[in-house]
């Protein structure tokens, strides 16, 4: 089972490795949502959606449909 | 014209694109609309040295050249036109100092479609705050171009953009990226498709095709080329942001420094509070309890002006003109009363997109749509639905217009055809009329009966709203995507000008929008009121005269007026109409009252007052009048009209039924077709019917 952006907790950091979901719209892969970047929780809103990241210095607001689309791999601080 | 510079304004929402608008070109603005499309157009004049001009075009917000929305699409058509009049001679690329990585990868898709660019690097004050520093010299080799640091606060950077823009000539048309580097073998054959076009244009097309349907282009069309499944397209777009990323990060890495240790985090520490599970939402209800008691209480004091001016206005031209016939009482009565009736909404209005513009330009409102999303597409709506749903308040013309920001086409037309169930400024009137004449006075835990019907009806109004869409969502079969991104940008106080020149705008735009339909509905009105077929409506004098002998003037006077509205066309019109709203518990006069509301709701007031003959004769004694005839009013057999039944009955249509023409042109301007428009007359109709004809039976 690989890890999505749903699965961070609030204040967790990880680097995103596959964005290529048909569903993930091309909007978000042009503010920075691409392999490599890093991706960090800040706040969820209350039933844990939507949430709000901040993906490659961008700060963002995604529903968590397709936050378990984008996969990525936790980074331990 | 011919030293006229051509500019395009573009860039990223939330950089401050407006702002840097309204500094080159002042109240030297006008907004139109693109042919064909509901998109505003801006555009704007800029003196340079020397007698040259700048044609300013302010494009709408854009990530990409990718377009999602009809709003980007604007863009993207005009880059890829060159002989559009307004094709740029140079491109002024507007970037927020702070999401300068993001920014540029719009700049550069621009800069591969070699039109000149100037980059400005927008809220240069903040540098020393963010510790962010940039070394321009660098930047402007790597990237191509010229840079003016900019701040719209501070007043700085605007002189040397100018000088940039009059300079225009001397700009690099360097490429950012080779573009055929994304998929050689693919771009290969693309180019030796079209030799004679540019590859990155040509691509751009593809994909733009591939996004946003078909669209038909004279000077190029791709239509034949066998292109790729939209899955690899979108492959291949994917590796297009990769590679342009990768450019731009070798790019800030020499030309860019962020010292984090010297940033102070203003967004976190407002984020705790405003986003907040319980505080965020104890804050968003107060706001929203500032902006009804603005609308209905700051807003009385002007309103109740512009009323007594127009009153004294239609009098005065009465009394200047006296022997004008039917031309004097078109003026007076038809014209400028038409226009009362649209004016007496601008405090409303104004109030209204002060609020939301200032909670816009704050970055309060994505923390709004990111509190709501979840609450909202319960319904089938989104976070983004919100600011329609209380626009609908004050008016349901803007409210439609505010949700073109809604990306997911299902949610955006949910929530324009429930918002005019919102309770508009227009149904207050009658509301207020009404309640006085059926609800007793008294109270109940200090508060009034009558106070809490109020209440009652703007509950109602918004839970219909929510309950049909939630209906709707489960009915409505639409199969498009649905996506959801909202940027979080930066807490910032609002620019007085800016919020000032948006008010100034929306305000116009609605004045000039709704005005010319309510003003010919109003022409209508007048003239179905004025004239009739035959003998009873002809001579009505002759006979009223001759019935009521011993009446005085005055007296007599209304009962002429009364005589001939019921003979008038708009009289046989309420009476043919009797039978169907006699289950309601309306007589034909009320159903004059009915039809005359299609203008606009507020009009129900006026016409009855007419229909119960307080309209000339005693016109200065107000409210209270109209009250007192409407309670008197009796059937024939002697039972009253107005009685809580039918009062409820009406409060409840009111409530519901879609009575506003100009409502249904405005979301046939925005959803292109005469079909939800239509869906909404007759849905909400049928719904206010049905409400009306229960409660009616119910209760009588």
């Amino acid at each position: 089972m690989s890890l999505t952006i749903a699965d961070l907790k609030k204040g967790e950091t990880g680097v995103i490795t596959d964005s290529s979901s048909n569903d993930i719209p091309l909007k978000l892969l042009e503010m920075g949502c691409l392999p490599g970047n890093v991706v960090k929780l800040l706040q969820l809103a209350p039933f844990s959606d939507p949430m709000y990241l901040n993906i490659n210095d961008s700060f963002l607001a995604i529903r968590k449909e397709t936050a378990t689309l984008i996969l990525i791999d936790k980074i331990n601080e | 014209m011919s030293k006229q510079i051509n500019v395009a304004l573009i860039g990223n929402p939330n950089t401050g694109k407006t702002s840097v608008f309204n500094a080159l070109t002042g109240l030297n603005q006008k907004v139109g609309n693109y042919p064909g499309i509901t998109v505003d157009k801006k555009q704007g004049i800029c003196k340079l040295s020397r007698g040259v001009k700048a044609h300013i075009l302010d494009l709408p917000g854009t990530y990409s050249l990718n377009a999602s929305s009809l709003d980007e699409n604007v863009v993207i058509e005009l880059l890829l036109n060159k002989n559009d009049k307004d094709y740029p001679d140079v491109a002024v690329i507007v970037s927020d100092v702070e999401n300068l990585k993001r920014n540029l990868l719009l700049f550069t898709q621009i800069k591969d479609l070699k039109i000149p660019t100037i980059l400005v690097i927008n809220m240069s004050d903040v540098m020393d705050r963010k510790g962010i520093s940039l070394d321009v010299a660098v930047l402007e080799e790597k990237l191509h171009t010229k840079i003016a640091l900019v701040s719209t606060r501070k007043n700085t950077g605007i002189k040397e953009l100018k000088a940039l823009i009059e300079q225009h000539k001397t700009l690099p048309k360097t490429q950012c990226l080779n573009a055929s580097s994304i998929d050689p073998a693919y771009f290969d054959r693309l180019q030796k498709a079209f030799p004679n076009q540019d590859i990155y244009k040509l691509w751009l097309v593809i994909t733009q095709d591939a996004n946003f349907g078909k669209i038909s282009r004279q000077e190029l069309d791709v239509s034949k080329f066998k292109t790729k499944s939209t899955t690899e397209l979108k492959r291949l777009q994917q590796k297009e942001a990769i590679k342009r990323y990768q450019f731009i990060n070798n790019v800030l890495k020499e030309g860019q420094h962020i010292d984090r240790s010297k940033a102070r985090d203003l967004r976190s520490k407002f984020d705790r509070i405003l986003i907040h599970k319980v505080w965020g939402y104890v804050i968003f209800f107060v706001i929203l309890l500032t902006i009804f008691q603005a609308i209905y209480d700051w807003a009385t004091f002007p309103m109740d002006l512009i009323d007594t001016t127009f009153a004294g206005l239609a009098e005065w031209v009465k009394n200047a003109f006296p022997n004008g016939g039917k031309v004097t009482d078109l003026v007076a009565e038809g014209i400028v009363s038409g226009i009362g009736g649209i004016v007496i909404f601008i405090p409303q209005i104004a109030f209204l997109f002060l609020f939301i513009s200032i909670l816009e330009e704050s970055g309060y409102m994505s923390r709004v749509v990111f509190l709501m999303d979840r609450i909202m597409r319960r319904f089938g709506l989104s976070g983004k639905s919100l600011v329609p749903l209380i626009s609908g308040t004050a008016c349901a013309i803007p409210a439609v217009m505010a949700t073109r920001n809604i990306e997911n086409w299902k949610e955006r037309l949910i929530t324009i055809l429930v918002t005019p169930f919102t309770t508009c400024s227009a149904r207050l009137p009658v509301y207020l009329i009404i309640i006085a004449l059926v609800i007793p006075e008294g109270y109940i835990f200090g508060l009034s009966y009558q106070a809490l019907t109020l209440m009652l009806l703007y509950l109602i109004g918004f839970g219909m709203a929510v309950f049909s869409a939630y209906v709707l969502d489960r009915v409505m079969k639409v199969n498009r995507k649905t996506f959801f991104v909202v940027e979080m940008p930066n807490y910032k106080l609002p620019l007085l000008k800016n919020v000032l020149i948006t008010v100034f705008e929306k305000t116009k735009t609605f004045v000039l929008e709704a005005g010319k339909i309510i003003l010919a509905i109003s022409i209508i009105l007048w003239v179905l009121a004025s004239y009739g077929p035959g003998e009873k409506f002809n001579n009505a004098e002759a006979i009223i005269a001759k019935e009521y002998v011993d009446l005085s003037n005055t007296a007599l006077e209304d009962k002429i007026a009364a005589y001939k509205l019921e003979h008038s066309y708009i009289g046989i019109v309420g009476k043919t109409i009797e039978p169907v709203i006699k289950p309601l518990g309306y007589d034909w006069k009320i159903g004059i009252g009915l039809v005359a509301s299609f203008a606009a709701r507020e009009v129900f007031v006026g016409t009855l007052a007419t229909i119960y003959s307080v309209g000339s004769a005693t016109e200065n004694e107000g409210i209270d009048t109209i009250k007192t005839k409407m309670s008197n009013e009796t059937y024939d057999d002697g039972r009253k009209v107005f009685t809580f039944a039918s009062g409820i009955s009406l409060l409840l249509f009111y409530a519901f039924a879609m009575q506003c023409m100009s409502t249904l042109a405005v979301v046939k301007r925005e959803t292109k077709s005469w079909k939800w428009p239509l869906i909404q007359l007759v849905g909400m109709s049928t719904i206010a019917y049905i409400f009306a004809l229960i409660a009616f039976q119910v209760l009588k």
